[in-house]
């Protein structure tokens, strides 16, 4: 279904240049190796559908929840001519897609989010497409896959985005006391109130290499504390290191390593 | 309430110096308290203040940011910006009041979460997430009371909770109003318009539901703030009390599972 999207992308087939070694590819170049640079092997930032492209099996994707469109919940000057930007550059209608689908095989509920639209924020509509999502598959006994991007909380939301962090957290408790697992896959860049709940609340927690992953950002770290910050702060390689994420995986590997634990934690032990 | 205060001067008034924070409420509102201190991880934060004593002859859990009074104490206590130990402290505490079926009750306080390099080693992010997750399923009542600053996700972690109370002042916010302001339009002071904006007065919050009480703060002394306060969480947790541990959860769900549904 949806996934036709990314091919209307693929379509146009622009010009991409990598933004570590500034060589050029076409889209489809870049799509057909992960979105990973051809020349020096940089990961692009992935988009929501491209990585449920890469990630589920072929047409088993079905989209939930994709008409919700975010309000202006605090009448924030300017967010209503902000949300059809992000709507007209980003070609989606909010910062994550949310669905069902299998991956080797295996059923799940996954939501993947997107920093193409406003920095992957979280806002109301992200909060309640992702509750939405986990009270589905809690009722249906499905596995929750989650990919996160994320600036954090979207401040044109004010306190409504800040519950969010709250709201989701409660959906992702009651799944996972109905015995449910749940895998996050955190990608570049997944910080603030995102980090600060449903990113770091998998029952796995696996990252891509180099991710930067925190809460607070690195340039407040430095002019608060006035400190130079350690070389490779904040990436996937230091929190693995600092205890915080199960493993880094390669992008070309993630499908078959998030296959393998949905088949493990789907058998039954003898 | 005072309507004449704009929002700019409520965040002012929230932050000021001489401003009670949760260590005053506590002390003074809770009887026989003892103090219980570390995370039984790595260390004990003086941002956040725990222990367990009487309110009202009922015994309770009560767990406050605190930025301290002195110079001395405000750096020792890092201005009342918890670290990764003080959330798991407060988690720590608030998983022992479960176990004797004894409410909690949070102050909150805090410009926000302390912003730090050891505090990113430790897992700011990581110990916000696992408050915010335990404690939408803690089986006993929690109130919290934002007294002071509410800032973001740092105010959020002691926030899940079953009543949220603010005192007229307070403020509680995802983001500061300086930060909004610079990221918005690169211009920090334009706090003001950014205060006015993020709509994150008491009264504000009440009109939108998501707190349920605001205690008066005008024309009256600290005494009678506090003592205002305590009668209000006297009746809240009275009320609690009476729910099965089933219908308190489901209630504590669905009071943030409202926020923003479409």
């Amino acid at each position: 279904m949806e996934i036709k999207k990314i091919f209307n992308f693929l379509n146009k087939d622009e010009d991409i240049t990598c933004p570590k070694c500034s060589k050029t590819y076409k889209h489809s170049v870049f799509f057909n190796n992960s979105m990973i640079c051809p020349e020096c092997g940089a990961y692009l930032r992935m988009g929501a559908m491209e990585r449920i492209a890469v990630v589920t099996d072929n047409d088993s994707f079905v989209e939930c929840d994709g008409d919700l469109k975010s309000q202006n919940p605090i009448d924030f000057p300017d967010y209503d001519e902000k949300i059809k930007k992000a709507v007209k550059d980003s070609g989606l209608k909010e910062g994550v897609v949310c669905g069902t689908a299998t991956i080797n095989g295996f059923p799940c509920a996954i939501f993947v989010m997107d920093s193409k639209f406003m920095m992957g924020s979280m806002g109301t509509v992200v909060g309640e497409k992702i509750t939405r999502l986990f009270e589905k598959a809690t009722k249906e006994h499905l596995p929750v896959v989650g990919f996160t991007t994320s600036g954090g909380a979207r401040m044109q939301e004010g306190i409504f985005s800040l519950m969010q962090m709250a709201k989701v957290s409660g959906a992702a408790k009651k799944h996972s006391d109905g015995g449910n697992l749940y895998i996050t896959v955190i990608t570049d860049p997944t910080t603030g109130g995102v980090t600060a709940s449903f990113a770091m609340q998998g029952d796995i927690i696996i990252s891509e290499p180099k991710a930067l992953i925190g809460f607070a950002g690195a340039r407040v770290i430095e002019q608060t504390t006035g400190k130079k910050l350690p070389e490779g702060f904040q990436r996937a390689e230091f929190m693995l290191e600092h205890g915080f994420i199960d493993m880094i995986e390669d992008r070309k590997r993630l499908k078959y390593t998030i296959g393998k634990l949905l088949k493990i934690h789907s058998a039954k032990a003898i | 309430m005072d309507a004449k205060i704009n929002a700019y001067d409520r965040v002012l008034a929230a932050r000021a110096n001489d401003r009670n924070m949760g260590g005053y409420y506590l002390s003074r509102m809770i009887d026989d308290f003892v103090e219980l201190h570390g995370d039984r991880r790595f260390g004990d934060d003086g941002a956040i203040v725990g222990g367990v004593g009487m309110l009202n002859g009922t015994p309770v859990t009560a767990i406050a940011m605190e930025r301290g009074a002195t110079i001395e104490e405000r750096i020792e206590r890092h201005f009342g910006c918890p670290t990764p130990e003080g959330y798991r402290k407060a988690l720590r505490l608030m998983k022992e009041a479960e176990k004797f079926n004894r409410p909690v009750i949070c102050f909150i306080g805090s410009s926000g979460a302390y912003c730090g390099i050891d505090a990113e080693e430790r897992g700011q992010g990581e110990a916000i997430a696992e408050n915010l997750f335990e404690m939408m399923g803690l089986k006993t009542p929690i109130i919290s009371v934002v007294v002071g600053e509410g800032g973001s996700g740092g105010a959020l972690a002691l926030g899940v909770c079953d009543t949220t109370v603010m005192l007229e002042n307070s403020v509680y916010s995802v983001i500061s109003p300086e930060g909004c302001a610079s990221i918005l339009w690169k211009d920090s002071s334009k706090a003001s318009d950014a205060a006015d904006a993020l709509k994150l007065t008491a009264s504000d919050l009440y009109s939108f539901d998501i707190v349920e009480k605001v205690i008066d703060e005008k024309d009256k002394s600290p005494e009678e703030i506090c003592s205002d306060l305590k009668n209000c969480l006297v009746e809240e947790l009275k009320n609690k009390q009476t729910l099965t541990t089933e219908k308190l959860l489901e209630e504590r769900y669905n009071k943030f599972r409202k926020i923003g549904a479409c």
